[in-house]
């Protein structure tokens, strides 16, 4: 037990949470490449071609490659930002708004994923899943438009009523599950799972009902929030800068978690009970109450990451709000998993997942490759995460503070 | 007969870079009973293990009459004429105890017939034998403790052992039992068979053994004979001199603090666990609830503490009643606990030791304010505990599960003691700590009792009842069959565990 003290360097090589999620990330992306590899028709073509001609072996390579590298390329430059687009607005000083739209769009995304994977994280770290965080996010949406579109108020009392109304729809819709659990002990993942169809069809019923459906419509799309509950963009409304101050919700979400899980009496509660819930019994802890607050928090949340998509991007409801291919709440789940409830690394996770979907728009677009690899690689991503032995022995790693990283994924209570 | 003469050379096994045996030397000589003492943690089990076949030595050999051995499984010890007691009964409770010992080994009739006859019969000698009484036909659920293990012995002896290991014997017998276990292991040396006979209990190491060999952290520290002295056993040990008899001042009772009245307390199934229990606990006294393990003491200190239902009757902490109050009423009526299962009742593993020393306190004034917690209090708070209490550990920000067993342990006192409380309960506060430990435990809730507090033990370990009780409750299948003092003999306690009050002899 006599080693020197391991060098900065040796300590970036051992198993440590932040090697393994950088190399997780990487692995992800290696994952994606073999799928854009034998899925595209040209590159497994020119493998078929290999011993026809000499050096058919690197063709074959650069197909590949080439496949590969234009897939990311336009992940990148269609999320972060175009270098020649860029380099060209700030020689030139014009096309300020091309160059900045890529990183625009991700972050007006990532700003409800990062508000509604606090909330999921917060739920995971108490050792309850909530599974609704995508039902609940719905009904807050659906609270919001309807508050931001129906009522005549000014700006500075619309504003924060209707973000308070989809919190407390969110919340509400969160405490269904948490009293069942708590006074019948119904499991919340079962519960939470079938809300989530409960909301999914309610949308479609308001959607085209009476007073949330846009008057004169027959398609299912609801009123639009008027200009005084909207959230206000950073940019001119004539650009296709649509960054708005959902980020700012979200970066005062993403403060309030760090708050309330390290600092609060509240989440001292939470995380007490979340580790050893018969210690936190023993020690006064009401685990009842742990269970209610813990879905008043994560549904509010959700709710809040419901109406802010809304409110910030399209201003009315469509059938196909939050439900896409993996929806917003299930997301999350992977988000909280990746940044392992730690809500700064959180923040990080929605960030970087979010410019996975928007590039993944763009890679679309441009080649073809369809944007489930997005989603692809967003699933390799979290379950390198969750393996993290896999990835220490497929690097070599050095044996780190492994046990640190482990994933809470046992729950309690009956 | 062929006798077993054991040696083990320079035997060692690691852990990855923990090295639990460390060239282990030993000898057994044929119709020796050999003692292994050691702390919990110092690589007894492992030894054994090791020996047993379950783990193999990363170094060393084995010798059986000076031919070297190797184990790979169990069976290959078994075969070489090695049993083993484990401390937990390896029995089929709903088997009769014929059926138990030739598990395995069934002998059979025609047509692969179980053939009990011939079964029961070979128990029937072994149980002459060796003095061994038993019934063959009994079922084992129905029998005493102390009588299972007899089926266990018997069952290492059927298999035709030469050398039987006996891990912590004890820990499960009341003291009869244990007499009457003694008497067994002497027939069965005078017999010719050899005994392996791990302990930490000084006594009946004193009391059975021919040769002692003493090992700490892994290595052989030295040998005893039993007529060395508990003091010096122990120091040996432990590796320091320590002091065995706690002081104390005079019981000077005072005032009434924890009263419990025709306490009736079910447990899962509905069976009536604490029936009808009375007692009172008062300021400056221990009052020591003594008892076989599993008798209703688990389930009496948890209704106390507010995590178990009341069927009926009463419990008041100083005049207020807390049956079936929550957790948290009965703490701020008053009452510390310190729990039998440390690690799933007392502390949090993956949480610091600072936030663990303020488990039950993280809304007291002084460590937190308007729903935010004091971090820099809480640290000052862990950092004056730590020196007090002499916790060992690298930090107070350290994850509580880094910290040894009894430094663990130390975490729970020190939490329970800084609290400001009229009454402490502690169930099993020794169980698994090392004798440095306990004997630090011990000082402590003498202190408490000597500064006017009302402290409620409950042990299975009568040598610590008999260290700090001024009164003794004794527990059997529920009931509490006397209330004695501290002079009276371990022989009238024993009765006492075994459910005989004077009533029930006449």
């Amino acid at each position: 037990m006599t080693d020197a003290k391991p060098t900065l360097w040796q300590r970036y090589l051992s198993a440590n949470p932040v090697t393994i999620s950088f190399l997780a990330i990487l692995l992800g992306f290696v994952v994606g490449a073999l799928v854009i590899i034998f899925s595209s028709a040209d590159v497994m073509h020119a493998w078929t071609q290999i011993f026809n001609s000499p050096g058919g072996i690197f063709h074959a390579l650069k197909v590949s490659l080439d496949n590969v590298g234009a897939a990311y390329r336009a992940m990148f430059t269609g999320s972060v930002v175009d270098p020649t687009i860029f380099w060209h607005a700030l020689t030139t000083g014009q096309g300020w708004n091309a160059a900045l739209t890529p990183l625009s769009e991700t972050l007006t995304y990532a700003a409800p994923l990062a508000i509604i994977s606090i909330g999921v994280a917060i739920s995971f770290e108490t050792g309850l899943f909530n599974i609704g965080a995508n039902g609940q996010a719905i009904l807050g949406g659906i609270a919001g438009t309807a508050f931001g579109s129906m009522i005549n108020l000014p700006m500075y009392i619309h504003l924060p009523l209707t973000l308070l109304c989809g919190v407390a729809a969110g919340a509400f819709f969160g405490l269904i599950p948490g009293v069942l659990k708590a006074l019948t002990g119904a499991h919340e993942v079962i519960v939470t799972l079938m809300l989530n169809y409960v909301v999914a069809f309610f949308l479609l019923y308001s959607l085209l009902s009476t007073p949330l459906q846009l008057p004169g419509q027959a398609n299912d799309l609801s009123r639009v929030i008027l200009p005084s509950a909207q959230l206000p963009t950073f940019f001119s409304t004539a650009t296709t800068l649509r960054v708005n101050w959902g980020i700012l919700i979200a970066i005062a979400v993403v403060a309030f978690g760090w708050w309330f899980l390290n600092r609060s009496t509240m989440g001292f509660d939470f995380r007490v009970t979340g580790a050893n819930p018969n210690a936190a019994r023993a020690s006064g802890i009401n685990p009842k109450k742990v269970i209610i607050y813990v879905f008043l928090i994560s549904g509010g949340l959700a709710g809040l990451a419901g109406v802010v998509q809304v409110d910030g991007t399209t201003h009315a409801l469509d059938g196909g709000f939050l439900i896409g291919s993996a929806g917003i709440g299930f997301t999350a789940i992977t988000v909280s998993l990746l940044g392992r409830n730690k809500p700064i690394n959180v923040f990080w996770g929605a960030i970087l997942f979010s410019a996975l979907g928007v590039g993944g728009r763009i890679m679309q677009a441009e080649t073809g490759i369809p944007l489930d690899l997005a989603t692809i690689i967003q699933s390799a991503v979290v379950l390198f995460v969750a393996t993290p032995v896999l990835v220490q022995e497929i690097f070599r790693l050095r044996e780190g503070n492994l046990h640190t990283i482990q994933l809470n994924t046992k729950g309690w209570g009956t | 007969m062929l006798f077993m003469r054991l040696e083990l050379k320079g035997i060692t096994k690691r852990f990855g870079s923990f090295t639990a045996n460390d060239a282990i030397d030993l000898v057994v000589e044929p119709g020796e009973i050999h003692c292994l003492l050691g702390e919990n943690g110092a690589g007894k089990s492992t030894l054994m293990n090791v020996l047993f076949g379950l783990y193999s030595a990363d170094g060393g050999e084995i010798l059986v009459n000076g031919e070297p051995v190797h184990f790979a499984t169990s069976g290959d010890a078994v075969r070489k004429g090695i049993g083993m007691v484990h401390q937990h009964f390896m029995l089929v409770p709903v088997f009769t105890v014929a059926e138990n010992v030739m598990l395995g080994f069934e002998p059979t009739k025609s047509f692969n017939r179980i053939d009990y006859e011939t079964a029961s019969a070979k128990i029937r000698k072994f149980s002459e034998e060796f003095g061994l009484e038993v019934n063959p036909d009994a079922v084992v659920e129905d029998l005493p403790v102390g009588i299972q293990q007899r089926v266990e012995i018997l069952k290492a002896l059927s298999q035709e052992a030469e050398l039987l290991i006996l891990d912590e014997p004890t820990a499960v017998l009341t003291p009869q039992e244990i007499e009457s276990l003694i008497k067994i292991m002497k027939g069965l040396a005078a017999s010719g068979k050899s005994i392996l006979f791990i302990s930490h209990k000084l006594k009946e190491v004193r009391a059975v053994a021919d040769k002692i060999t003493v090992i700490r952290l892994g290595k052989v520290v030295g040998t005893g004979l039993p007529t060395d002295s508990e003091e010096e056993l122990a120091s040996k040990m432990v590796g320091r001199s320590v002091n065995l008899q706690v002081e104390k001042g005079p019981h000077n009772p005072g005032a009434p603090v924890l009263e419990v009245k025709d306490l009736v307390v079910r447990d899962e199934r509905g069976v009536a666990v604490v029936n009808n229990i009375s007692f009172t606990v008062n300021r400056g006294e221990v009052l020591a609830v003594a008892g076989v393990q599993g008798n209703g003491q688990s389930e009496l200190v948890e209704a106390i503490a507010g995590l178990r239902g009341v069927e009926s009757g009463s419990i008041s902490i100083n005049g207020i009643r807390v049956d079936n109050a929550t957790p948290r009423e009965c703490l701020d009526a008053g009452l510390a606990h310190i729990p039998e299962d440390r690690q799933r009742d007392g502390l949090v593993l993956s949480l610091s030791v600072a936030d663990n020393l303020v488990l039950n306190t993280p809304r007291a004034p002084q460590f937190a304010g308007r729903g935010s917690r004091k971090l820099a209090a809480v640290k000052e708070n862990a950092d004056k505990l730590v020196k007090d209490f002499d916790i060992r550990t690298e930090s107070v920000n350290a994850p509580v599960g880094s910290l040894s067993g009894g430094n663990q342990q130390k975490v729970i006192v020190a939490r329970e003691l800084s609290r400001n409380v009229d009454v402490l309960i502690a169930a099993q506060p020794t169980r698994g700590l090392d004798v440095g430990s306990i004997e630090y435990v011990h000082k402590q809730f003498i202190r408490e009792r000597d500064n006017n507090k009302a402290v409620l033990l409950v042990s299975s370990e009568l040598d610590e009842v008999f260290a700090l009780a001024d009164r003794i409750a004794v527990m059997f299948q529920g009931t509490i069959t006397g209330i004695v003092s501290p002079q009276s003999t371990r022989e009238s306690i024993g009765l006492l565990m075994a459910g005989i009050t004077e009533q029930s002899n006449d």
